[in-house]
């Protein structure tokens, strides 16, 4: 049962790293769904089905597909993808590489210090889940209706089409 | 009678405070009213409580008169209180009567001025600061005084301030005067610190109890105080200031600097004689510095032309020989002489007044003459008073005083031979260039005439002084001529008496001996100045004359000195200065954070990916710092 | 189910962050940035789902669902500035919109 978590793992790494790295926009969205895909193996591993399943469900399949639509609102076509050819250039890499290196070395770092007990495992039943969200957490649940409305409303205004001459913006 | 005392300072404050507050819309005669009258009632009031304190005086001669508690922290406790003793009973009489005098002249001599009110306003804050500092019981309400009279002497010196002359006269004044009056402060902090008190009594007793005589502290502390009497009272070396002085107008010149606020240093000395004695050397010293410098001033005022000039330096001159008798011990012959001294300078600064008001402003004598036929009430009165000064014997009062002085000299510890020599030598130069004086100015030919005969307020104040000049003298009389103490015994309860003096022959030889050095010196001044004036001027014509006339006019180069000495070091350094060395810390530290900002904006540079950078690397700092 | 050590998870979790991180910090396209963000809270997201088997508790999910949720608001309003920028300056350079420098 192992060896799916570190496959997962490592599919998801590699793909998440193909998304960083990819010119062409569709296609990384493409591996970040494919990334996305392998981490909810992974929480299906844990004994997570619920957020396996919502992993899927809104990341992979509302998210990622708003992401499909605003890329065809934009229709950038072939001279986006020689543009990021020449933003991408390697020296670019080299700071924030070694930023971002020295990040997960410090992570890494303080995982491996700590001494951790054996995971108490288990699966969490969606029963339990639902019954902790409406139970002590109702008020976050709450909460975020409230964010998603002003999501919506704030999307909605930010993507009217304005008239040309207004000059202030929204 | 003795509760109206507080009365006497307080009567020309409020004099001051109408004149400040309301005097623009008094006519002339009002702001005159309230100005000399403010004074006037003061003299009565000084009239009223010295007479009831010499029919009955209270116990232990002094009477002591709190008001309020200045300042009430621990351990220091100045009260504003006025202490009446025979001393002060002197000294107020005469502030408050001469001041009445004066004032009562200016309102016609500055008639026509407009700066009147000004005057009678500046002058009032003057005599209730100078009443305060005479009537002061607490050091620190002396201070107070110290520095009103000194303010006001700023503030009248420089009253034409439209001449920029003037101004700088006032300036001088006030800048030579305090380099005295911070060594008065230092004096007054010494004592205070070391003795817990800044009542001058309290303070004197508490003096004699620990300290010793010649003690470090008492030395120091009566050094210190010296040096502040030095800056008032014009003695060397700060004596720079009164010749310039006389930019002010005369009544200014006659009260302030004749009369009064220059014998704010003597009256000191007086009041802290205990200190003095304690200090020999500095008692000592005192007693050289006025010899010497009666001598400096006899021999400038020999080469002035300016005829307030010449009052100027035989001013320094006659508080010369007031520092000579403190310094010798001859406590009340010094304010005999200061009381004399009041009468007779200020009569001749009035006179000086006529003649110069008469003559539209002039002041070179050389350019007067003949006056004596013109303005027959004012040449005699001046005559009187030169006479005064020159101490003609027995029908002045400045015989008696100097003589006083002269004889105490001589019976006097060490060196008091030569201090008695200088004193001499001094008499004859006095009486030299005061007749030199009238003759210049009252006799010869009449070369200007005189627009204005002075008016019954200039009268009467001139016609009273003169009498006083004569018969001021009549309280103290020595031995040989009639022995009348009123005077010394009155001031002996509070002053300690001189040493003993010689037998009445040798005191009839030195009076006789005085007498003939003033008269020999009317004699001289006469010949030299109105019978053979050629000699004169053709002494003046040699090489060596010329040079030591004008070093005398110049008041033997003291000016030219200090000017090398301190004043253009201080402006080259003021100017090297320019770009305050100091004031480039805090100008440093502004533009340091200039420079921050300017390095701290390149920062923001408007890119996201920068931001987020920047971001990731306060992550791991943070997380460093954390974990690691 | 799996029996992983904790900290591999977890350190899989901060692989994934890093990485995101990296791809904030380097691309120039602005919908690539909102990807990387993605990428970054969905390593958030699985460090508290980890978490939570650790312990064996509903919480890490529950916490994993808010993420998801605050995700899903934040690409909306996101990919409408996306269009915003879009329309006003023709690019989708993310140095393109540097007025407030200075």
């Amino acid at each position: 049962m192992n060896a799916v978590f570190y496959v997962s793992a490592l599919i998801a790494v590699a793909s998440t790293a193909m998304v960083i790295i990819e010119r062409n926009a569709v296609h990384a969205l493409l591996y970040l769904i494919v990334s996305l895909l392998a981490v909810a193996v992974i929480f299906f591993g844990l004994g997570a089905p619920f957020v396996a399943a919502l992993e899927v469900l809104i990341y992979a399949g509302a998210i990622m597909v708003l992401f499909v639509f605003a890329m065809m609102l934009l229709n950038l076509g072939r001279a986006a993808t020689e543009q990021e050819r020449q933003w991408l250039k390697p020296r670019m890499w080299r700071g924030p590489g070694i930023l971002a290196f020295i990040l997960l070395a410090e992570v890494v770092y303080v995982l491996t210090c700590v001494g951790w007990p054996a995971p108490a495992g288990g699966v969490v039943e969606p029963r339990q889940v639902g019954a902790a969200l409406f139970g002590p957490y109702v008020l976050g649940v709450e909460l975020a209706s409230l964010v998603l409305l002003a999501a919506l409303l704030g999307a909605y205004h930010l993507g009217r089409r304005t008239p040309p001459s207004e000059g202030g913006g929204p | 009678m003795l509760e109206l005392l507080w009365l006497v300072p307080a009567l020309p404050f409020a004099g001051f405070l109408v004149l400040a507050l309301f005097g623009r819309r008094l006519s002339r005669m009002g702001v005159a009213a309230v100005g000399a009258g403010s004074v006037g009632l003061s003299a009565i009031a000084a009239v009223l409580v010295d007479t009831s304190f010499l029919a009955s005086p209270p116990a232990g001669n002094a009477w002591t008169q709190v008001l309020w508690q200045w300042v009430g922290a621990a351990g220091f406790g100045p009260q504003i209180e006025l202490y009446l003793d025979p001393v002060s009973v002197v000294m107020s009489l005469v502030v408050s009567v001469v001041g009445f005098l004066i004032l009562f002249y200016s309102a016609q001599f500055m008639a026509g001025d407009e700066g009147y009110n000004r005057f009678f306003c500046y002058m009032d804050l003057f005599v209730g600061s100078m009443l305060t500092l005479v009537l002061a019981g607490d050091l620190l309400l002396l201070y107070l005084g110290w520095e009103g009279v000194g303010l006001c002497s700023y503030l009248l010196i420089g009253f034409w301030y439209v001449d920029p002359a003037n101004g700088r006269a006032a300036r001088k004044a006030f800048i030579v005067t305090r380099i005295g009056d911070a060594a008065m402060a230092a004096g007054l902090l010494l004592l205070f610190t070391n003795l817990g008190t800044s009542e001058i009594q309290a303070l004197m007793q508490r003096a004699s109890q620990q300290w010793g005589a010649g003690s470090g502290f008492a030395v120091a502390a009566a050094a210190l105080l010296l040096g502040g009497a030095l800056g008032k009272s014009a003695q060397l070396p700060l004596q720079t200031w009164l010749p310039d002085a006389m930019a002010g107008p005369t009544p200014v010149s006659a009260l302030i600097h004749a009369a009064t606020m220059v014998t704010a240093g003597v009256y000191l000395i007086a009041r802290a004689h205990v200190l003095f004695a304690l200090a020999p050397p500095v008692q000592m010293a005192v007693a050289v510095i006025g010899a010497v410098t009666l001598l400096y001033a006899g021999f400038a005022a020999l080469a002035q032309s300016d005829i307030k000039r010449v009052l100027a330096y035989s001013t320094i001159s006659q508080i010369g020989y007031m520092f000579l008798a403190l310094g010798v011990g001859a406590w009340s012959a010094a304010i005999f002489h200061l009381m004399t001294h009041a009468f007779f300078k200020s009569l001749l600064f009035l006179g000086a007044g006529v003649v110069i008001l008469g003559l539209n402003r002039e002041h070179n004598m050389f350019k007067m003459g003949g006056l004596r036929k013109e303005l027959p009430g004012t040449f005699l009165t001046f005559l009187i008073a030169a006479a005064s000064l020159s101490a003609l014997p027995l029908v002045t009062a400045g015989f008696y005083s100097k003589d006083a002085i002269l004889s105490s000299a001589w019976t006097s510890g060490a060196g008091s031979r030569w201090l008695w020599a200088a004193g001499l030598a001094g008499a004859l130069l006095t009486s030299v260039y005061s007749f030199r004086m009238v003759f210049l100015t009252f006799f010869g030919e009449l070369r200007q005439k005189p627009r204005l005969k002075p008016g019954i307020c200039m009268v009467v104040p001139l016609a009273t002084l003169s009498v006083l000049c004569i018969v001021g003298g009549s309280v103290q009389v020595p031995e040989t001529l009639g022995n009348v103490r009123v005077f010394s015994d009155f001031l002996n309860v509070v002053l300690p008496p001189a040493a003993a003096h010689e037998t009445a022959g040798t005191e009839a030889a030195l009076q006789v001996v005085a007498g003939v050095a003033s008269v020999l010196g009317v004699l001289v001044a006469y010949y030299l100045f109105l019978h053979r004036p050629q000699h004169v001027e053709r002494w003046t014509a040699t090489l060596a004359g010329a040079r030591l006339h004008r070093l005398w006019l110049a008041g033997w180069g003291f000016d030219w000195a200090y000017d090398r000495l301190f004043v253009r070091p201080l402006v080259w350094a003021a100017r090297a200065n320019k770009a305050d060395f100091i004031d480039s810390f805090s100008r440093a530290m502004a533009q340091l954070n200039v420079a921050a900002h300017a390095a701290l904006r390149r920062t923001q540079t408007g890119h996201v990916r920068w931001y987020a950078m920047v971001i990731v690397m306060g992550g791991v700092i943070a997380i460093w710092i954390l974990v690691l | 189910m799996v029996t992983v050590p904790v900290e591999h998870g977890l350190m899989l979790a901060g692989v994934l962050f890093a990485l995101g991180a990296l791809g904030v910090m380097v691309r120039r396209n602005v919908v690539f940035t909102l990807m990387c963000v993605e990428i970054m809270l969905n390593a958030s997201g699985l460090a508290f789902v980890v978490a939570g088997w650790r312990w064996g508790q509903a919480d890490g999910q529950v916490m994993f669902f808010f993420i998801l949720t605050m995700a899903a608001a934040e690409v909306c309003v996101g990919l409408a500035l996306v269009l915003q920028l879009h329309r006003r300056f023709q690019t989708l350079d993310v140095d393109a919109a540097d007025k407030m420098r200075g």
